[in-house]
């Protein structure tokens, strides 16, 4: 050991420390001008107190957002658990093509999501889109995809599907292949059935696995931003309006700048709740399934 | 000890193990209906494929496509490299090379201010246990769950007092929300599996602490770095709402440039799949280099394979 050692680490990460200051800095200042009237036409702005939360909480707009915030990320997270675990089992079983895709099963998810809602923006197209185009034959030529409240909603979650069921699908897969053999021998043995020995073995000793992935998809798909922006920016209506596209909005595009932050730290508290309750339960789960082994 | 890298075919023996143990391996009772399930599972495994390769391959033909045979065919027309021309060229009065560039820039330097700081504070949290270690960790993973709009829209107000708008600097800095925890999570699993005997063992020979680091520690966790910064880069290029609302011109990255195609009031499909296909080549190329250490990259540390 060096000649101070008890201050040793803490040099270490100062340079570290400090840049986390200088991002915790402007989260501050946002909290504070949220107790303001700031925006592009009132430089000098007045203090408001909670002013804009309570103005915020009184719009039917903030509800929507909020509600469609909830939609979006609870439909996301549920079918890119479903559709990444049933992938992760598929390559699981490890056949020839399975070996040969299983390298490529990254690719969308390293695709920028709003260059992916780009793409599907391009496919989606009613008119002249190659989606329509392929389903016309079985008579369902004329979708207006993200033309409706629902189907924009739906398209919305599509996008977010295609780019990020592969993170569910990597982290599942690496899942199961550490859990322990002998318990599925023992099951082989006693001649247990495909369903039972998944509902009874597989699934709780793959959950602690599938549930990091669940965590991170769902607080990301809380504050989704880029595939919506460039998907329908929050359109038809409000309906794919969530928090992120209404805060940029009023806050870049009409410059209100105290009442944009205020959606965004409504949201932050949001996410951080969220995530305090869900890492909690990760904890119980993980030790549970330390347990179990 | 977990060993980072793994022989590919090692963990290829592995999974076939894992096929037999769950009792669908060959040669069991039953073998018809087996090799029928097989085989359906493999047609549902394509059938995903499909799905996550489609949207790729369609941008390529697009891109290919000349603009007067867009929408009159869509499979059968001459290819035609123009539309990359455009779009290289600046056609469209959009500079898509300068955003190219602009991209590799702060990324880079996002990932390269990433590892200066992050290293050395993942190694001493690793290491020792100081009061305010955890609470410095965690502070640091909650950026990577915080809105992003929190901490930019006070940015952009800050960054425009300050001349910070549209720079590299600005971006370089604002970047460090998505770069700096993934390099201290990620490098804090990585030298937590190494045994501290071996840098012991070093300072007993002599060594200091920082000889100690450089020519033991970050030896063996090389691969981590290299995998941690590759993924970081990937994130850093990947990200959108950074570069929209913080730069307009000089400073804009390939993620907003590519949106400009769509815009005016005819949107240019070719040159958008040209421009969203340029765009995600580089991520593309550098994920496939570092497939296996992908697990413990995505979720931080959490997940080791």
């Amino acid at each position: 050991m060096g000649p101070r050692p008890a201050l040793r680490p803490y040099l270490l990460v100062l340079p570290a420390l400090l840049l986390t200051c200088g991002i915790l800095y402007p989260f501050g200042l946002g909290l504070f001008y949220t107790l303001f009237d700031f925006s592009a036409s009132r430089p000098r702005p007045g203090l408001v107190g909670f002013g804009n939360y309570r103005t915020m909480l009184g719009e039917g707009a903030f509800w929507n957002s909020a509600w469609v915030t909830v939609l979006y990320a609870v439909g996301a997270a549920a079918a890119e658990t479903v559709l990444g675990v049933s992938v992760a089992l598929l390559l699981h079983r490890s056949s020839r093509i399975g070996r040969v895709l299983e390298k490529i099963l990254i690719l969308p998810l390293m695709i920028a999501p709003v260059i992916a809602a780009i793409m599907w923006k391009l496919m989606l197209q009613p008119s002249v889109g190659v989606v329509n185009h392929l389903l016309r034959p079985v008579g369902l030529g004329g979708v207006q995809w993200t033309d409706t409240p629902a189907g924009a909603l739906l398209s919305s979650i599509a996008v977010d599907v295609w780019v990020y069921t592969p993170f569910v699908a990597i982290l599942a897969l690496a899942g199961l292949r550490s859990l322990p053999a002998s318990p599925f021998e023992a099951a082989a043995v006693d001649g247990a059935g495909w369903w039972y020995t998944f509902r009874r073995l597989t699934l709780p000793m793959l959950w602690p696995y599938v549930l990091v992935a669940v965590i991170f998809r769902f607080m990301d798909s809380l504050k989704v931003f880029d595939i919506i922006y460039a998907l329908t920016e929050g359109g038809p209506g409000d309906s794919t309006m969530v928090l992120q596209i209404r805060a940029y909005l009023e806050a870049i595009r009409f410059q209100r700048y105290s009442f944009g932050i205020s959606y965004t730290i409504v949201l932050w508290a949001v996410v951080y709740l969220a995530a305090m309750v869900l890492v909690r339960h990760l904890g119980r789960v993980q030790r549970k399934a330390a347990e179990a082994r | 000890m977990r060993e980072p890298e793994r022989d590919v075919r090692e963990r290829e023996r592995e999974a076939g193990r894992g096929a037999g143990r769950d009792g669908r391996g060959p040669g069991r009772d039953g073998r018809g209906a087996r090799r029928v399930a097989g085989w359906l599972a493999d047609a549902a495994l394509v059938g995903y494929f499909v799905f996550a390769l489609f949207p790729i391959a369609w941008m390529l033909v697009l891109s290919l496509k000349p603009a007067d045979q867009l929408f009159s065919t869509y499979f059968s027309f001459t290819p035609t490299l123009g539309s990359y021309r455009t779009v290289l060229g600046g056609g469209e009065g959009i500079p898509f090379l300068r955003f190219f560039v602009n991209s590799l820039v702060v990324s880079v330097g996002a990932v390269a201010l990433s590892l200066l700081v992050g290293l050395p504070a993942a190694y001493a949290s690793a290491r020792w246990r100081f009061k305010g270690s955890e609470n410095l960790m965690f502070t640091l993973l909650s950026f990577r769950f915080a809105p992003e709009l929190t901490v930019i829209i006070p940015l952009f107000v800050l960054y425009q007092r300050l001349g910070l708008f549209d720079t590299y600097v600005g971006m370089i800095w604002v970047l460090q929300l998505v770069t700096l925890p993934l390099v201290v999570w990620i490098m804090r699993s990585y030298f937590a599996d190494l045994t501290p005997e071996l840098e012991q063992a070093a300072l007993l020979d002599g060594y200091s602490r920082t000889q100690a680091f450089f020519r033991v520690a970050l030896p063996l966790v090389k691969p981590g770095v290299a995998a941690v910064s590759l993924l970081a880069f990937i994130f850093a290029w990947n990200n959108f709402v950074f570069p929209l609302i913080l730069t307009s011109n000089e400073a804009q990255t390939v993620t907003v440039g590519a949106l400009s195609f769509l815009g005016g009031d005819r949107p240019k499909y070719n040159l958008t799949a040209a421009a969203a296909l340029v765009s995600v080549v580089p991520p593309l190329l550098l994920a496939l280099t570092i497939q296996r250490y992908l697990v413990r990259g995505l979720s931080f540390g959490a997940v080791k394979s």
